[in-house]
């Protein structure tokens, strides 16, 4: 297995055209399935730096690579206590956050780039949300997309893997990403950076398509497109299930 | 063996739900209630979103008692004229929950909504029930002549809009069951529940009628107005998951079996009493979410794609 990722990697880098110091990289797969039984999914991005001189000339590189899931726009809420109760009293509307996302490095993502770098390729965790402008009876807005972030941390849907990607032989990378079973479809981005002295010296962009499939597909547009008759078809179903099965007992009994 | 549900868009484990369902089978096998008021914390309980709980809940209603109505249709226990009056409030009333329940939705109070009904009728009517299974459990004991009920309604019969109805032996006025039925028909839409538990004892006590058309008459307005709420939410909030719903029913149908016969061998007042204890456990699960500080304050709630 692994000779065989290596010698896909040898021939990525062979294939690609010869340029500047340039980053070629693939996925164990492009398109994810979500059917009945999808319980989340592993994927591998691998792929090489491609330098212009020898290894030995030049300091290494670093390599950050991000997936990230469709943008969503999404409402935090925060709870306080009413007359005893726990009730949600203060809203903060995010812009854009990505319903995934994993930053996967070579190293502590501080030390490989820079501030800059990061706002101008919204690279880290709070980078890749966007929030405009909270509501002026919220001051404190940063908690919101702080909470958000926490949030979605305990739910594995945002990951900092510092250390993650591995480099063989300086020029060699793989890192693994594991999607939870609970994602969102859409289209995922893959991002690769090469960085040196904190700068960001090459890109790589690549997509995965993660769709419904079969039954889920068929139930879920069917629930959107046609909603009456989802509806009275879910009844139908639900009548003909909890009938046909207590028949069936009846029929075991008699 | 996990299984992805397309509209609630989580991955649960399929006997988990099975499970859920026979449990909430066996209870409805051994005490006779539909199960409705159990099954959407449960739900709740195990992280499917509140929205997706309540109309799922509302499809399961209608298909377990599909069954339980057609029994009584044979015996001629439905009072059809007084079903369909219950009925007619019940579809204004659950136009109007439906609406109340998109409205606090739109503005992130929907599960407060539904937890808050659930504490307050779970916690009445759990009270009421355990305080009088354990006055019937200690008459049981010391054993006196029962007195005679149903009294005398005046209110009732001072109201306009009499009309008969023959099965149940009755000359009253069309407002108190209309009013009966919306009030339930706002609770199956905000609870995703029958609301037999209601309609029963206001069946029995409120509008005076005989017992033995009581739970056929309340199944035929549940079943309609349940189905009626399912429509309404797989059409204006697209949250009625039918995998879901078929693998409850299953378990339940399989869980009820179980439940009957272990409802033979307890006596009736053992099991009003562990019902009472296990709806006053309910609502104090969900009361205690509500008034203990949670672990996270914030909560995410995703607006539409950018």
């Amino acid at each position: 297995m692994k000779r065989l990722f290596r010698l896909a990697l040898a021939l990525l880098t062979l294939a690609s055209p010869a340029a500047a110091e340039e980053v070629v990289a693939a996925l164990s797969q492009n398109r994810v399935s979500i059917t009945a039984s999808f319980d989340g999914s592993e994927i591998l991005v691998f792929g090489a730096v491609k330098y212009e001189r020898p290894i030995s000339e030049v300091t290494p590189l670093d390599v950050i690579i991000t997936l990230s899931g469709p943008q969503q726009r999404v409402i935090v809420r925060r709870k306080q206590q009413v007359a005893g109760i726990w009730v949600n009293t203060n809203a903060v509307e995010v812009d854009r956050a990505p319903s995934y996302y994993a930053v996967s490095t070579t190293g502590p993502l501080k030390d490989i780039l820079a501030g800059t770098e990061d706002l101008r390729h919204k690279i880290s965790i709070p980078r890749a949300i966007r929030s405009v402008g909270a509501p002026s009876n919220v001051t404190n807005s940063q908690d919101f997309t702080d909470a958000l972030i926490r949030i979605r941390e305990n739910d594995k849907l945002y990951r900092m893997q510092e250390f993650e990607t591995v480099v063989f032989d300086g020029t060699l990378f793989r890192t693994d990403f594991s999607l939870p079973s609970n994602l969102v479809e859409g289209v995922y981005t893959t991002r690769i950076f090469l960085t040196r002295d904190k700068k960001v010296v090459g890109t790589f962009k690549t997509f995965i398509n993660v769709r419904k499939v079969g039954l889920e597909r068929w139930i879920y547009n069917l629930a959107h497109e046609q909603p009456l008759i989802y509806g009275l078809m879910s009844i139908f179903i639900a009548i003909g299930a909890g009938w046909g099965a207590s028949a069936f007992f009846r029929y075991i009994r008699s | 063996m996990q299984i992805y549900l397309p509209i609630a868009e989580v991955s649960v484990n399929a006997f988990l739900l099975l499970g859920l369902g026979g449990l909430v089978g066996v209870l409805s096998g051994m005490f006779g209630v539909g199960g409705g008021f159990l099954i959407t914390p449960l739900l709740f309980f195990i992280g499917i979103p509140p929205a997706v709980a309540v109309a799922t809940g509302a499809n399961q209603i209608v298909a377990s008692s599909f069954s339980g109505v057609l029994a009584h249709f044979r015996r001629r226990t439905v009072d059809l004229r007084m079903g369909l009056v219950l009925l007619i409030g019940g579809l204004i009333g659950a136009a109007l929950g439906v609406q109340v329940f998109n409205q606090l939705k739109a503005m992130g109070q929907v599960d407060l909504l539904v937890q808050l009904s659930y504490v307050l009728f779970l916690g009445v009517i759990g009270s009421l029930m355990l305080v009088e299974s354990l006055n019937a459990l200690r008459k049981s004991r010391h054993p006196q002549p029962p007195r005679a009920k149903r009294g005398s309604r005046p209110w009732i019969q001072k109201l306009p809009f009499k009309m008969r109805f023959r099965t149940s032996g009755l000359y009253i006025s069309a407002i108190p069951p209309l009013i009966v039925g919306l009030l339930v028909g706002v609770l199956a839409a905000i609870m995703g529940v029958g609301g037999g538990f209601i309609m029963v004892p206001a069946m029995i006590y409120i509008l005076g009628m005989p017992t033995k058309v009581v739970i056929g008459t309340s199944l035929f307005q549940i079943i309609f107005v349940t189905a009626f709420t399912t429509i309404l939410h797989a059409t204006t909030n697209y949250t009625v998951d039918m995998p879901l719903a078929v693998l409850l029913l299953i378990g339940g149908v399989i869980g009820a079996q179980f439940g009957t016969q272990l409802g033979l061998r307890l006596k009736a007042e053992q099991l009003r009493i562990l019902l009472a204890l296990l709806v006053v456990g309910v609502c104090a699960k969900l009361a205690i979410d509500l008034l203990v500080q949670p672990t996270e304050l914030y909560s995410i709630s995703v607006v539409g794609a950018v």
